[in-house]
């Protein structure tokens, strides 16, 4: 077996990603930029031995996804921001279960339905705290195909590790460009399995966490009793509904089992960094933009860099802190008006950190990206 | 080197094929780097329609094409709405039965892929009648490469159709270049 070298849109990179990651169940309701997601699970989970189930809507998708994570499976929705919308509760559900399952959200310009069929990354906040409790999420946001189908990936092996819904943040452009993507030979593709119980029924706590935070995952009908709800609940997966210091042990570990274990979820590429003065910081389709401007800068002389998210949540935080001191000035490129920039300002400090915003509906161009490069960098 | 490739028509006329081929072609049989981006919507189901390509030996980072070095119109609409955003030095390659061309033009290549199709007895091939033409005067792509996209870019009853239809238009790309 080699790598095989295959010409896909960012959806269909997404799709194979995930058959690759052993994706087995999608149950979703098609909307525009994400329906070739579904289209094309519909057509190819089958072929391995996959459910897909189109459903009612967004909120039954949500629910069906998690339910069949309990079954065993891996499993995954892909929708757009409406339906993103829609997904919340359950998602919140996701998170208070310890369900691993992977949502994809290729965001549109909103809110509310906004531009349909164009581009927006309005979602990066609602990917973090969109349902309501203290919780915290992964996403990871691919800037092309080819990421689209490693990311994919990352978000399945994520999400089995910490038992954590993973949020897959795409954007319209990315999802229906075509690129050159390298598919590598599937026993070179590290697939990572949820922990099973390795201790006998009777002595079985569904919820008691492994030494990472995470408690192993018995799924039904293995022999083993679980008892599954969104209320609080102790480590047998009973509701403790009035009891404050459950509560406290449980959302504390639901949220340090991510916060904690940041360094090992952390991904971004760093380019130009060493004498820089000036770093942009962007993810998704902005950042080859950025990184087009980026490198025009550095030809005229500008000490520019460019930090690419990859993992959006959690925010890597240390990182910020490492390097506040050693660059001058920083400028978040996004397609909203200003969200990923109140992360990177509580991180490195307000007063310094620029803004490049865009609407939706289009990408920056690299040149208005360097023409505030130069802004900045000057001082104006 | 980056190579910028915009193709215009109305809907109907495989415009959007014609961009999915060529870079599927770079990507897959060429060894390049290649980005092919569809216009999306409401406007790629009748009317204008518009695909766009980016090829490179090089990674590409911004994918879109603003000023293309090469724009391939089969429409009076498309040459109207796209000529002016032709880079300087650029090449303009246009169906010339379809497409009317005004003053100011420097680098034309003209061929008649759609009257080229019609004799061959199958309209529907002017686009790979075109793809033909283009590979042949831009040599952007090897005939090879584009020949193999084109024909697992279709049905197989339809191979024959087609890969006739490709060659008619690569000879009159080379017999343009000789010119």
């Amino acid at each position: 077996m080699k790598m095989e070298v295959k010409f896909y849109s960012g959806n269909v990179a997404a799709a194979e990603g995930a058959i690759a990651a052993g994706c087995r169940f999608f149950a979703g309701y098609p909307i525009t930029p994400s329906s070739e997601i579904a289209e094309y699970m519909s057509r190819r989970l089958p072929q391995v031995g996959g459910i897909f189930v189109q459903m009612e809507d967004e909120l039954a998708s949500m629910a069906a996804i998690l339910g069949a994570s309990w079954g065993g499976l891996k499993t995954m929705t892909a929708t757009s921001g409406p339906g993103f919308s829609l997904m919340q509760e359950n998602i919140g559900l996701g998170a208070m279960t310890e369900t691993p399952c992977v949502v994809v959200n290729v965001q549109r310009a909103g809110p509310s339905t906004g531009m349909p069929t164009l581009v927006g990354q309005g979602d990066v906040m609602q990917s973090r705290w969109g349902s309501h409790g203290d919780y915290e999420l992964i996403a990871l946001s691919p800037s092309s195909p080819q990421e689209c189908f490693d990311l994919t990936i990352r978000a399945f092996n994520l999400a089995e590790e910490y038992r954590v819904p993973t949020m897959l943040l795409m954007d319209e452009s990315t999802a229906h460009m075509y690129e050159k993507v390298v598919v590598p030979p599937a026993d070179k593709i590290k697939v990572v399995e949820r922990k099973r119980p390795r201790v006998a029924p009777e002595k079985y706590l569904p919820f008691k966490p492994a030494r990472n935070m995470v408690p192993p995952m018995a799924c039904a009908g293995e022999g083993y009793r679980v008892h599954v709800t969104g209320l609080t609940h102790d480590e047998r997966g009973y509701p403790q509904t009035t009891d404050p210091e459950v509560q406290e042990k449980l959302v504390r570990r639901l949220c340090d089992k991510i916060r904690k274990n940041e360094r090992k979820m952390r991904d971004m590429e760093i380019l130009h960094m060493d004498d820089a003065e000036l770093a942009l910081i962007s993810f998704g389709i902005s950042a080859r933009s950025s990184k087009a401007a980026v490198n025009r800068a550095r030809k005229k002389g500008y000490k520019v860099a460019l930090i690419r998210l990859k993992t959006i949540w959690p925010f890597p935080e240390e990182y910020f802190e490492k390097i506040a001191d050693d660059i001058k000035n920083f400028l978040v490129v996004e397609i909203n008006y200003g969200q990923l920039k109140y992360e990177v300002e509580r991180n490195v400090g307000k007063g310094r950190v620029h803004h490049l915003p865009k609407f939706g509906g289009a990408v920056h161009t690299p040149e208005e990206i360097y023409a505030k490069i130069k802004e900045v960098y000057n001082g104006n | 080197m980056r190579v910028e490739i915009k193709f215009g028509g109305y809907g109907g006329q495989g415009i959007i094929l014609m961009g999915n081929i060529t870079a599927r072609a770079a990507v897959l049989y060429d060894n390049k780097n290649a980005i092919f981006t569809p216009s999306y919507g409401p406007e790629a189901r009748g009317g204008a329609a518009s695909s766009n390509v980016v090829i490179s030996d090089d990674e590409i980072d911004y994918p879109y094409v603003t000023h293309p070095d090469i724009l391939v119109v089969m429409s009076q609409g498309a040459y109207e709405k796209f000529a002016p955003l032709l880079k300087d030095g650029g090449k303009l390659i246009v169906d010339e039965d379809l497409v009317k061309l005004k003053n100011g033009e420097g680098d034309v290549a003209k061929v008649a892929a759609t009257r080229i199709a019609e004799e061959m007895g199958k309209r529907i091939v002017a686009n790979i009648v075109m793809l033909g033409f283009f590979t042949g005067v831009t040599k952007i792509l090897s005939y090879e490469a584009i020949k193999k996209a084109v024909l697992a870019a279709v049905p197989e009853r339809f191979r024959e159709l087609n890969e006739e239809a490709l060659e008619r238009g690569y000879k009159k790309g080379i017999e343009w270049q000789k010119e």
